[in-house]
């Protein structure tokens, strides 16, 4: 994995939004996600290469269409060798803590 | 019949030959040490294969078909359940697709036919980008992950 290339390529909120689109429905053409984001197929375009390059997402060419699909096996090697690492468990209980503190402001 | 379908494709490059890569998948005494795990069939297309988790009990978790098979760069075998293995709308199909890739090789798998929103598509989502970080880091660095690893403050809790 390059990790300079993930980190890089998650590092914008485009690029995260449009990760967050393929989990919702994986294999989507270029098209299908244009409708979702505000912005020319030609930036969207760019920032679909960038996320390929760092082989968050992968494409398949069936016929004449080109479907996008998220690939989460470099964020499982992100996740292994950033989060585990430092105690899931514990991350977890100041993840709920946190939600718990914030939700009480309305 | 028609049914809603959902499929996943999974991308990753390791440094390694494409002959390495596709006997971690075929050869048991390879892939117990990083799936926990071992596929075993004697990989002729039309021959059944079983997953049979690599511990005492040997439970047979997953069977299903070789459909086709050219070592080293193409393995399509069909998947299901060990207790759904008579229901072709419960049976889906997985592709390992191996290209050499500058000094690495380029590992693609494509399970597709799954059924939208089952368990199985629901638990090989999380499962294969395990496995293969797992596998990964075994062909590399000679040691896989603990896919069935427990955080370590849950050890000390329970008095490990």
């Amino acid at each position: 994995m390059d990790a300079d290339k993930v980190f890089k390529a998650l590092g914008d909120p485009t690029r995260r939004r449009l990760l967050d689109l393929l989990c919702e429905q994986n294999g989507q053409t270029l098209g299908q996600l244009c409708e979702n984001l505000d912005m020319a197929r030609q930036s969207a375009t760019q920032h679909l290469d960038l996320l390929e390059a760092a082989n968050l997402v992968s494409t398949v060419k069936r016929g004449r269409e080109k479907l996008h699909f998220i690939n989460p096996v470099p964020l499982h090697e992100v996740y292994e060798r950033w989060v585990r690492k430092f105690e899931r468990q514990r991350l977890s209980l100041l993840h709920d803590l946190k939600q718990e503190l914030e939700g009480e402001d309305q | 019949m028609t049914r809603e379908t959902t499929s996943f494709v999974y991308v990753t490059y390791i440094r390694s030959t494409p002959q390495k890569v596709f006997e971690a998948i075929i050869k048991p005494d390879v892939a117990r040490r990083y799936w926990g795990h071992e596929n075993v069939s004697d990989w002729k297309a039309g021959s059944k294969w079983e997953h049979i988790r690599a511990n005492d009990e040997r439970t047979v978790e997953l069977v299903g078909k070789v459909v086709e098979i050219s070592p080293p760069t193409r393995l399509v075998i069909t998947w299901a359940n060990a207790s759904q293995a008579d229901d072709p709308s419960k049976t889906s199909r997985v592709t390992f697709a191996i290209e050499e890739y500058d000094t690495m090789v380029r590992l693609t798998v494509c399970h597709d036919e799954l059924e939208a929103g089952s368990g199985m598509a629901k638990g090989v989502s999380q499962g294969w980008p395990a496995v293969l970080s797992s596998m990964k880091s075994f062909l590399e660095t000679g040691s896989g992950i603990d896919l069935f690893a427990k955080p370590k403050s849950a050890l000390i809790a329970a008095g490990a």
